[in-house]
């Protein structure tokens, strides 16, 4: 039987405190299961192991020695003394723009910001409406003096209430119905991206790129077959559908930890990356040992140098440059382009049995001039 | 679709004439559209025509996706280095800081990573990456490996590479001296002449100065 490392155990540890965290919140918020629906109860099974799976991965995540350095970082550049009130002050700017806009996506094309936003606030809005609901942290209750109301309870508090037959209880009552026609629509921009574009064709996976759009598709047209079916034809294969239902959400949730979704929970990482760049960019620069020309941040340099250390990697320069401590990360990306073509030279003029310059592809003209002579030479000997 | 493993990706920069057609051909590609993702360097302007493409080298260990914190990079089963995946690429910047052959460009605009994936809808399916299929000078040379040698009889591909301490081997191979004293080359040392100053060196023009 294979031994388990001390990262897989932390991160199993750390998966079963979320679970058990998560379970204790839904026995907490629904009142000791007072106001849980029992017939989702695969539903809360599922979303169990699903944090039980994102938990364990975003642990083993944390744990790999670049991973592990940022957010590291990451928190030390945001909360340090110097910077805290900047970041402060950047932070509502960044999430608007990053996550509520994703402006980034925008400027890469119009038609994947579209599918990606319509996709992410539907995916935003059902998930808001479907955990509390499923946990019994939400319920509604019929005022005892007002049957045409519903009063909402949170966590088993009373909050507002609103009447059964208004706009507003129209546009709360079908919420997720408003959710898939979001997200249906991006699944259609994404997935005709998918089937019309040669490039997304030559890298694009069936189970990293098809299969959670054909996912969220099901559970949206399920999800709207449900309230067709019990709005207009008198519930007819209500129960099949319902069960139809019940399984592509179940399979999305346990689908969850595993592909593209991932990305929902490692995404927030960017944020961090701004902080750390805006404390590199007023820092110190790391300056190039072959050209001497200013390149990155020396933070950032120094602490992928930490990185490549813990990896294995040995970039290490001896003697480099009068410099016992040379690291080839002290060479700019340009001086290390340049650097190929130079040592192919050099390995040329060795072949060739040639003197070996430091730089090969230098010609001396002059020296190239010399057999120019060579005719008159050749004359004085005639 | 995969690469097919007997066609392979041959780079001899000293062929390089400069004529920027592989910068122009690598934007036509369709997994990096309207990009070029090569480097076209000059190695130094005042004294030299010499010039470098670099494409990715595609590392058989690489060090861009290890450094990857957001696990971005992908080496696919044919060898090749993947562009970063762009649901996670977080634009750190560490592969392209990383990267021992300076090769991946960061798009700031985009917040991603962009890098040569060999044209892999081309190169996927057995065509010739965009930049090999214009390469006027054959400096960059997508093929069979008997088609090389056949090309370059004084000439070995070679793959792997040496900086500092660390040895990188590669897919894409550079080619070399079949012979230096009596012994096939077994790696290019990039960064040997960088341990110590390059001389000042005074290059004479004898165009300009009238010959002697």
């Amino acid at each position: 039987m294979p031994s388990l490392n001390r990262e897989t155990v932390r991160a199993g540890a750390q998966g079963v405190a979320a679970t058990l965290l998560v379970a204790a919140l839904i026995a907490i918020g629904s009142r000791n299961l007072a106001h849980f629906d029992a017939a989702l109860v695969g539903y809360t099974f599922a979303t169990l192991f699903a944090v039980f799976g994102i938990t364990y991965r975003y642990s083993m995540w944390l744990q790999r020695p670049p991973t592990a350095l940022y957010w590291r970082r990451g928190w030390q550049v945001f909360f340090s003394r110097d910077r805290l009130l900047a970041s402060l002050a950047a932070w509502p700017k960044r999430v608007v723009g990053v996550f509520a806009i994703n402006n980034f996506i925008f400027r890469r094309s119009r038609t994947r910001w579209a599918a990606h936003w319509l996709i992410m606030w539907g995916c935003l809005l059902a998930a808001a409406i479907t955990f509390p609901l499923v946990f019994g942290w939400i319920h509604f209750q019929t005022p005892a003096d007002d049957f045409e109301r519903y009063r909402v309870y949170v966590f088993g508090f009373p909050t507002f209430s609103f009447r059964i037959g208004s706009v507003l209880g129209g546009l709360i009552f079908h919420g997720l119905v408003w959710a898939s026609f979001l997200v249906i629509a991006g699944v259609m921009i994404a997935m005709r991206r998918r089937m019309r574009d040669r490039g997304a064709e030559a890298v694009q996976q069936f189970g990293e790129d098809f299969l959670p759009l054909i996912l969220l598709f099901a559970v949206s047209i399920t999800g709207l077959m449900l309230t067709a079916s019990y709005t207009w034809m008198r519930g007819y294969a209500y129960d099949f559908l319902a069960i139809v239902h019940a399984a592509c959400v179940i399979f999305t949730l346990l689908w969850l930890p595993f592909g593209k979704f991932f990305h929902i929970f490692q995404r927030p990482a960017q944020l961090g990356v701004a902080f750390y760049k805006d404390a590199g960019r007023s820092g110190e620069q790391a300056v190039c040992r072959n050209c001497s020309q200013p390149f990155a941040s020396k933070m950032h340099v120094e602490d992928l140098i930490l990185v490549e250390r813990a990896l294995g990697y040995s970039y290490e320069m001896p003697g480099g440059r009068g410099d016992p401590a040379g690291h080839y990360q002290y060479i700019c990306p340009r001086c290390r382009r340049l650097s190929m073509a130079l040592a192919q030279g050099r390995l040329w003029q060795a072949g060739r049995g040639r003197e070996v310059t430091d730089r090969p592809g230098i010609v001396d003209v002059a020296e190239m001039m010399e057999p120019a002579s060579a005719p008159a030479a050749a004359n004085e000997r005639a | 679709m995969s690469v097919p493993s007997h066609l392979n990706f041959y780079i001899d920069a000293s062929r390089c004439i400069g004529c920027q057609a592989c910068v122009q051909a690598c934007t036509e590609c369709d997994t990096h559209k309207g990009h070029s993702m090569i480097h076209l360097e000059t190695v130094d302007r005042a004294h030299s025509t010499q010039t470098i493409p670099v494409i990715c080298m595609h590392c058989d260990s690489p060090t861009c996706a290890e450094v990857c914190p957001a696990d971005a990079i992908k080496r696919s089963e044919d060898g090749v280095v993947q562009s970063a995946r762009k649901p996670r690429c977080i634009a750190c910047n560490n592969c392209v800081l990383a990267c021992p052959f300076g090769v991946p460009k960061m798009q700031v605009e985009f917040e991603l990573m962009m890098k040569c994936d060999m044209c892999y809808d081309r190169s996927s399916v057995g065509l010739k990456p965009m930049c090999a299929s214009v390469c006027p000078s054959q400096a960059l040379f997508f093929g069979t490996r008997e088609e090389i040698e056949a090309l370059r009889p004084q000439a070995a591909p070679i793959d792997r590479f040496q900086f500092g301490n660390q040895t990188i081997t590669t897919k894409v191979k550079m080619m070399g001296p079949k012979n230096v004293a009596g012994q096939r080359p077994k790696h290019i040392d990039v960064t040997a002449a960088m341990d110590e100053h390059a001389p000042p060196r005074s290059v004479s023009l004898g165009v300009l100065n009238g010959a002697r």
